[in-house]
């Protein structure tokens, strides 16, 4: 047609000619002002809230790994894996305040470096995962602790080769007479790894000790896998405390949930200030790397466990922002209006 | 060392021996008589041998040795693809970077990652890259085989007829036949043409761009054999030059069975892409096919340059791989102490395979692997890729900006060069051709000196005036036009319905970004001007000067009416002034009629019956035309009585060059009883002679002239509105009409082409009436002055003398009011003289070797002694708007330089009226051929002007020609001279040729250091263009040799303002904040992971999932920098146009310099600190695990990255939102589907359920909200500090606030702006202080000039001490010329 004729003119769209409507902020004194106090203020609170909430949070800790000769637990510094009997030592200690809500007992360790390289990829996902395929032939992933004479490892893998297998039992000393502290053992492992992530392998019946047959038990653990507990929602790849292990840590110190301690009802606080033993059946060799392990016993708030560190940061940056905007305000009133030029207002 | 004959026998000898037992044989004759008489070197020449069968065995032979005409610009086939375009891309750095990592993950103790994953990033850069390619290289392949499967006539050896083939089965040797508008297959020489002058012309647009029409002739010897051309007897075997991409030399000879020679060159080659024009037929045999064709030759790729930000950035990305080194090292050595530190392995140190331990040196040397594996994202590589993208989006951004768009010649900006988009906003020095660039070279005859007087021609200089006026309003203008020439409205359409289709498909042939032809759009209403070249109307139409016209209707006739051979000097100056602009030049005539119908004779006669009332009425229109015209009626119609009645003189002399319908021309000019013959032939039909001559009189525009430079055209204008009318042109004739009607044919015996170094042309006629040889000389004047004869008679000499000083003032003054300057000579040689001279040049015509010096040498030998006709000034237009922008990119601190090859006063006078030059400045001039004297006044400058540079008083400019140049550049003054034109604000460098332009920009590039621009529109800005570190071609006039060396290609030098001062502002601060973001973004991220090696034994892990790792470069942080490449805008358009200070900013390299990159740098680690250790602190000590650690790092840096862009932009457009909370959410529900999705899918770590976790922990949304706080807390601070500064706000942020004010009161704003920043730089110059500076200088200069030796720099200092007391306006410091 004649009318449409092509040509190689440029369409005239915003788009092309770079005249997109646009917000354009420009950082001034003027218009950062509000955010400083804005930053200030809302951070100060906060800051304040978690402190005060990291400061409720009531924590205790006991080192028993008896470096010192003095402790009860020195004479088991050299165990070592498979050392029988095993050897055990009680720990007296006192807590000063009485703790209210529900308790969280850890095993702690230090200097484990459960997030080496080579560490943390020793393991078979799909083999704990209840894949029977890998129960027999785990990934080489798991080398050197994938078969011990010629059997499978279940589960393979460095991770649960070096599970912590210290006993940790809680008394209440009152009147000379140890009253023993019930400690809950499931609930510890994240829902879904104990649901979803870690499964048993399945076969016909619930015997596990033929489901794992054919699979030995890694080198350093005393009895195979199936007889982790006695409980059969809690006895294989589902035991909690294997599956707690297996949630490798992110740092060198760590701590990892061992019991739960539930408050009994709301007239008593569910550990009461006083004397409490703790008897250790002593199994787990830290010594040779110069490794420390804990007993903490914390209960926590809705952000946590007890850290003071957020609250003073927010309480920090909220003051550094308030005070910011103060020195920019005092510029901005002293020189702003020189120098952008009274005629240009932002 | 040419091999000898026998090596060359021995060659084709082997050759056939492979086909055919029996090897030299009476088939191929040729090679006997070469063995005889020649030197022939295969490896220089090439041999064709025709494919008609009578030489079957060389053309076999020599088939297989040259290339078909297939064409393959594809790279690969469907087999190649692959393993081809693996092996192109690993030759990449980048890529052998990827591959290296990829092999080391392959190791089973420095496994990072899993093997696969690494490979992720290479195959995605090398799928990309391949797709790319692949569609590429399938666009090409279809070009290819739509090319390749075109039609063109063959002759067939076996029917002994043509047939139709496809072009790739087209070989060398064929014979190819031709018709009108049909695309040429492959280089052809031209064996016959319809034409009977063997002519055949070329529409060459495809190949240059150029749209005027070409000739070419058939092949000496050729042309003579009128008869239709029979391939089956060609015998004659071709040799030629091998092939080659000089699209204007071609040279060889034909060997003829007899041994005889015939020497052919690129007049007779018609070149594969060209279009045929006006010839019916043309047969030719093919020399070159395929790839070997010059078109093909010709036919590169886009550009491809680095820029400076690209330099600059691989300067830090050496400073990266230096980081990642030390980093790996701190890994290694810390990972050595850390596993040597154990008395036993502890159990999470976990045995290899085979249960065995490495020392801790082995495996700290591992774990230095390991770590340029971890670590590799140190490495921008991917700001390859992205820098490639952003570009290609920037260079579709100028591309479609519509102020770039030329209406006129429906001509948007090309941008060629796709990688130094940036370059464009930190350019220093611009250099600029004159010709063309900041004129329009639309050439326009403004006046002339002829025998020493001077014609003004104040009418023509009127309607120019006015004319300038209409071209204002554009409407009127095509009305007008419309109005005036309503013929060529009609016609034009149709011709180019008939013209564009095979241009528009051969077009297509031509690599992607080539495709900046010039053909025109259909229907346009401008399209009828600027149609056939150099013939708007302002060019055509010349008001002729009264006085002038008098004087030579005057000499005209009394060279009729008197006999010929009586000659006043004076008449016959006149006359043969207008003679030679109309005979002296290559113009090419066609009527506007027919489509571009050549005028090669006369137009037919036609049947006599023409009564004497018809002659009546046509005197009666003539005079109505010329009353139109603006010549007064009385003289007009005077002057057509004296032709008419002296008709019958005429018949006896003038010599009618006619043709009868039958088209058996009577050639009339060859002999004088010819000429008898001819007169009385035609007696009968002198009235109608008459009577056609005249009707074409009074249509001027019935005749087109096509010129290969405007200025011929402006010429042979100029004669045809004395009435000295070019009717028809070939080359043996040319035919002019004289004022009377009278047609004159003159015998071309030479025509001496025009070349730089000659500066002139000259053509050898003989002269119709008088049988005289004469040579009309046109050329420079400072080149014809030197040439002029020296008469012996004292009288004469007295008299020429006297014309030649008159003239030379003439000359001066056109020059100084910047008119182009020719002069006209002649010279009359003696038959003699003529043939030896014209042995001379059979001879070197026939030269292989060093042909081209031997012919200027004949020419130079013929164009001495000659005379004096007079001399031409041409006016070469502003462009629009030139002044305007030269001020603006003035004032945005680049210094300009102009280079020409102008006269030094045409120069200075446009530098004057396009702002160059101020009338204020101070202007040295530099004129000597003494390396002495220029030292001295280099020296004499220097040391007086420095301590002025420091003060802002008046500006230096400084003026040089091509001499002083050769003798600085020769002489070693290089650095003086360098020092002294960097003082000075603006550089004029005259009468330098096209070297030199490009030495002078590689000299300042390199010595300065500084960035480059070069704009030009010619050929002779070719080497400068490609010198400089951006080249600009405007595709103008002056075909398309600068557009294909450019990277960019604009139409008018205006559109430089906005491409500079917008586009280059924009794109580097865009590019130079993207480059610096990703080296930011990367290190950043990256020594997260190094953090983390303090805490995990330097053992390589990584507390981030991989495939979030590896998916935060490629999706979850791409995407922000690239929209923030292409589209941020810190400033605006307007403002930016109104505050060119403003592109000082990227000049200086503001944005991105080893300062900002080291600030970057201590930032980037800086804030992978904080992302780092908040959440460390927050997570300390409590049951966190590996991924749940590294998912909090890994969303707060992205947050603190994303963040830190959203500070970088300036202008929050749609898109910046998108991609912005795009982003966040990309990684969100990334994160989301693949840990609820992946429960050992990703063994043996699969992060499951761990964002889903940490959402509904509040712990996570407290530090996710306090890291990117206190991470960018100093950058906040640091912008607000920075921008504002202490020293008050800086400019650029003046204007992002001006941006954001209403219209009206920006414009306001920035006036006041501009005029305080103009009261604040006018002000020393107002006050008396830099007055008795410049009194002081004098003395300098007085002083220095005593020291100095030479007497000139006194006569310099003098003259620059005259002018200074003389406080003249204008105070220009002239050296006196030596």
């Amino acid at each position: 047609g004649g009318g449409a004729v092509k040509t190689r003119k440029p369409d005239n769209t915003a788009f092309k000619q770079q005249r997109l409507p646009a917000w354009q902020p420009i950082l001034t004194a003027g218009t950062v002002l509000p955010a400083f106090f804005i930053i200030g203020l809302i951070f100060i609170p906060i800051g304040i809230g978690i402190f005060v909430t990291s400061n409720n949070i009531r924590e205790y800790e006991i080192d028993y790994t008896g470096i010192e000769p003095s402790s009860p637990c020195n004479k088991c510094l050299n165990v070592s894996w498979d050392s029988t009997p095993p050897c055990t030592c009680t720990i007296n200690f006192t807590l000063e305040h009485s703790f209210e809500s529900n308790v969280f007992m850890y095993y702690g360790l230090s200097n484990f470096y459960q997030n080496h390289r080579r560490y943390v990829k020793s393991r078979d996902d799909s083999q704990l995962n209840g894949d029977n395929s890998s129960l027999l032939n785990p990934s080489k992933e798991c080398e050197p602790y994938r078969t011990n004479e010629d059997k499978p490892i279940a589960p393979c893998g460095a991770i649960a080769n070096s599970m912590f297998n210290d006993t940790l039992e809680l008394y209440h000393v009152e009147n000379d007479t140890r009253t023993a502290i019930t400690l809950i053992k499931k609930g510890i492992a994240w829902w879904t790894d104990k649901n979803v992530k870690f499964r048993n392998p399945t076969g016909d019946g619930n015997n596990l000790t033929a489901l794992f047959q054919g699979t030995t038990k890694p080198v350093n653990w005393p009895k195979p896998v199936y007889m982790l507990d006695s409980e059969p929602d809690n006895n294989g790849f589902i035991n909690e405390d294997f599956i707690v292990w297996m949630r490798t840590a992110a740092l060198p110190t760590f701590r990892k949930l061992y019991r739960l301690i539930e408050r009994k009802s709301n007239l008593q606080p569910t550990l009461q200030a006083g004397k409490y033993s703790l008897d250790i059946t002593y199994n787990y060799p830290v010594h040779s790397f110069d490794g420390r392990k804990r007993m903490i016993l914390s209960t926590i708030s809705w952000m946590g466990g007890k850290n003071p560190f957020l609250g003073i940061a927010y309480i920090t940056v909220g003051s550094i922002c308030f005070f910011l905007g103060v020195v920019l305000l005092i510029i901005h009133h002293k020189y702003g209006n020189r120098n952008t030029s009274a005629d240009i207002p932002n | 060392m040419a091999l000898s004959v026998d090596s060359a026998l021995y060659r084709w000898q082997r050759l056939g021996a492979k086909s055919a037992p029996q090897t030299v044989s009476e088939s191929t004759p040729l090679l006997f008589s070469v063995r005889d008489r020649l030197k022939l070197n295969l490896n220089k020449w090439r041999i064709v041998f025709s494919n008609n069968g009578r030489q079957q065995r060389g053309w076999d032979q020599a088939s297989r040795f040259y290339s078909g005409n297939k064409i393959q610009t594809t790279k690969y086939t469907w087999l190649t693809f692959l393993p081809k375009n693996l092996f192109k891309q690993f030759h990449r750095l980048a890529n052998l970077y990827f591959l290296f990592l990829v092999v080391l993950n392959w190791f089973p103790q420095m496994e990072v990652f899993h093997r696969e994953i690494t490979m992720i990033p290479l195959i995605v850069v090398l799928l990309a890259s391949m797709i790319k390619d692949a569609i590429e290289d399938y666009k090409k392949y279809q070009f290819d085989k739509k090319i390749n499967s075109s039609k063109s006539r063959v002759y067939d050896k076996k029917d002994h007829a043509y047939v139709e083939k496809c072009w790739k089965d087209v070989r060398v040797g064929d014979f190819v036949q031709l018709q009108c508008n049909e695309t040429i297959p492959a280089d052809i020489l031209l064996l016959y043409s319809s034409d009977q002058n063997g002519i055949c012309h070329l529409e060459t647009a495809n190949l240059d761009g150029e749209t005027n029409l070409k000739q070419r002739r058939v092949v000496m010897g050729f042309s003579s054999q009128n008869t239709s051309f029979e391939p089956e007897f060609f015998q004659n075997t071709i040799i030629c030059e091998m092939p080659n991409n000089d699209l204007n030399k071609f040279k060889g000879y034909m060997e003829q069975p007899n041994h005889e020679r015939i020497g052919f060159n690129i007049e007779n080659l018609l070149l594969r892409g060209c279009t045929i024009r006006n010839t019916e037929v043309a047969i030719g045999i093919v020399i070159y096919a395929g790839h070997e064709t010059k078109a093909m030759l010709n036919n590169n790729g886009p550009r491809y340059k680095r820029s400076k930000i690209e330099r600059r950035m691989n300067v830090d990305i050496f400073l990266c791989v230096g980081l990642l080194f030390t980093m790996c090292l701190v890994g290694s050595i810390g990972h050595g102490i850390w596993s040597g530190s154990f008395p036993e392995h502890p159990p999470y140190d976990v045995p290899d395979e085979n249960g065995n331990f490495l020392s801790p040196v082995l495996s700290g040397f591992y774990m230095f692997l390991t770590m340029i594996i971890l670590l590799q994202v140190l490495i921008p590589i991917s700001l390859y890729v992205s820098i490639e993208l952003v570009k290609l989006g920037q260079v579709f951004l100028i591309h479609n900006d519509i102020d770039l768009y030329d209406e006129e010649a429906d001509l948007p900006i090309q941008c060629r060069a796709l990688n130094i988009t940036e370059d464009l906003g930190q350019i220093q020095y611009i250099f600029s051709d004159k010709t063309g660039t900041l004129t329009e070279n639309k050439m326009v005859f403004r006046r002339c000196t002829v025998d020493g007087h001077e014609f003004s021609h104040q009418e023509n200089a009127k309607r120019l005036e006015t004319h300038k006026e209409l071209d204002l309003e554009d409407e009127d203008f095509a009305k007008l036009q419309q109005f005036t020439l309503p013929q060529m409205n009609i016609e034009r359409p149709a011709t180019y319905q008939r013209t564009m289709r095979p241009l528009r498909r051969s077009q297509s042939a031509r690599a992607h970004f080539q495709g900046h032809t010039r053909s025109r759009s259909l229907g346009r209403r401008d399209s009828n001007q600027s149609q056939v070249a150099f013939s708007s109307t302002i060019e055509k139409d010349v008001t002729p000067d009264s006085r002038l016209l008098r004087r030579v209707r005057e000499a005209a006739l009394r060279t009729e009416n008197l006999s010929p051979f009586i000659h006043m000097k004076t008449a016959t100056s006149f006359t043969d002034f207008f003679l030679a602009l109309a005979i002296c030049n290559t113009v090419v005539v066609s009527t506007t009629t027919e489509p571009r119908q050549r005028v090669t004779v006369p137009p037919p006669i036609k049947p006599s019956g023409i009564t004497l009332e018809k002659i009546h009425q046509i005197f009666q229109r003539l005079k109505l035309v010329s009353l139109s015209q603006s010549f007064s009626s009385s003289q007009s119609s005077s002057d057509l009585g004296a032709s008419f009645s002296a008709k019958n003189t005429e018949e006896h002399l003038a010599t009618l060059d006619c043709c009868d319908n039958d088209d058996s021309c009577c050639d009339s000019s060859r002999g004088a009883g010819l000429q008898d013959k001819s007169s009385t032939d035609f007696g009968s039909a002198s009235l109608d002679e008459v009577f056609q001559s005249v009707t074409h009189g009074t249509l001027p525009t019935d005749f087109c002239y096509e010129a290969e430079s405007p200025d011929e055209a402006a010429l042979v204008y100029a004669a045809q509105a004395y009435s000295f009318t070019l009717v028809s042109r070939t080359p043996e004739q040319v035919t002019v009409r004289l004022p009377q009607g009278t047609l004159l044919t003159f015998d071309i015996l030479y025509t001496l082409g025009f070349d730089s170094v000659r500066k002139r042309m000259s053509v050898v006629v003989r002269h119709p009436l008088t049988k005289e040889i004469i040579v009309y000389t046109k050329g420079a004047d400072s080149v014809i002055m030197d040439l002029l004869e020296d008469p012996a008679d004292t009288n004469a000499e007295r008299r020429m003398k006297r014309i030649k000083d008159k003239t030379q003032k003439h000359l001066d003054y056109y020059a100084r009011d910047g008119l182009r300057t020719l002069c006209i000579a002649k010279k009359v040689l003696s038959e003699d003289d003529f043939q030896k001279w014209a042995n001379f040049r059979q001879e070197a015509e026939a030269a292989i070797d060093n042909r081209d010096e031997l012919l200027m040498e004949t020419a130079q030998h013929l164009e001495t002694k000659l005379t004096l006709l007079g001399a031409t000034g041409i006016e070469d237009r502003l462009q629009d708007g030139v002044p305007d922008t030269i001020a603006a990119l003035r004032e945005a601190g680049i210094q300009i330089w102009v280079l020409t090859g102008d006269k030094q006063e045409t120069a200075v006078n446009i530098a004057y009226s396009c702002k160059l030059l101020d009338q204020r400045d101070t202007v040295f001039t530099i004129n000597t051929e003494n390396k002495e004297t220029c030292e001295s006044k280099l020296f004499g400058f220097i040391p007086t002007s420095l301590p002025a540079s420091e003060i802002p008083g008046p500006e230096f400019g400084l003026v040089i020609d091509g001499r002083t140049l050769d003798i600085i550049l020769q002489g070693g003054l290089e650095e003086r001279f360098l020092e002294l034109a960097r003082l000075c604000r603006s550089v004029l460098c005259c009468r330098s040729t096209p070297l030199q332009k490009s030495i002078v920009v590689k000299l300042v590039r390199r010595q300065l250091k500084v960035m480059t621009l070069s704009i030009g529109d010619g050929a002779n800005d070719v080497s400068m263009i490609q010198a400089a570190d951006v080249g600009i071609g405007i595709s103008g006039q002056e075909g398309m040799q600068a557009v294909m060396a450019s990277d960019f290609a604009i139409s008018r030098f205006k559109h430089l303002k906005k491409l500079l001062l917008v586009h280059g502002h924009w794109c580097y601060a865009r590019l130079a904040k993207m480059v610096i973001y990703f080296f930011y973004k990367n290190v950043c991220y990256v020594n997260l992971l190094f953090w983390y090696q303090f805490f995990c034994g330097f053992s390589g892990n990584t507390m981030i999932d991989y495939w979030q790792m590896i998916f935060f470069n490629l999706f979850f942080t791409s995407l922000p920098p690239l929209v923030f490449g292409v589209l941020d805008r810190d400033v605006s358009a307007e403002t930016l146009l109104s505050l060119p200070e403003l592109y000082k900013n990227g000049q200086n390299s503001e944005i991105y310099k080893l300062s900002t990159f080291i600030i970057t740098m201590l930032d980037a680690f800086y804030q992978s600190l904080v992302c780092f250790f908040v959440p460390y602190l927050a997570y300390k000590d409590s049951d966190i695990d590996v991924f749940s650690f590294g998912n909090p790092i890994n969303t707060v840096s992205l947050l603190t990255i994303i963040l830190h862009q959203a500070l970088e932009m300036k202008t929050w457009t749609l898109f910046h939102w998108i991609t912005i909370i795009g982003s966040v959410v990309i990684y969100l529900t990334f994160s989301l589907i693949y840990n609820a999705v992946c429960v050992a899918c990703n063994p043996p770590t699969d992060p499951y359920w761990i964002m889903e976790k940490q959402l509904s922990e509040p712990a996570f949304y407290l530090v996710c909200l306090i890291t990117p706080a206190i991470a960018l807390l100093p950058r906040f601070e640091y912008f607000i500090f920075a921008l504002r500064g202490t020293f008050g706000a800086s400019l650029l942020l003046k204007a992002q606030q001006l941006d954001k004010l209403p219209k009206g009161q920006r414009d306001c704003e920035i006036q006041k702006l501009r005029s305080r920043k103009q009261a604040t730089s006018d002000a020393p110059v107002a006050s008396a202080a830099p007055n008795e500076d410049l009194d002081q200088r004098n003395s300098h200069f007085l002083s220095s000039g005593i020291a100095s030796p030479g007497q000139d720099s006194g006569n310099l200092t003098k003259g620059k001490a005259k002018n200074f007391n003389c406080g003249s306006h204008r105070r220009s410091v002239s050296a006196v010329t030596l």
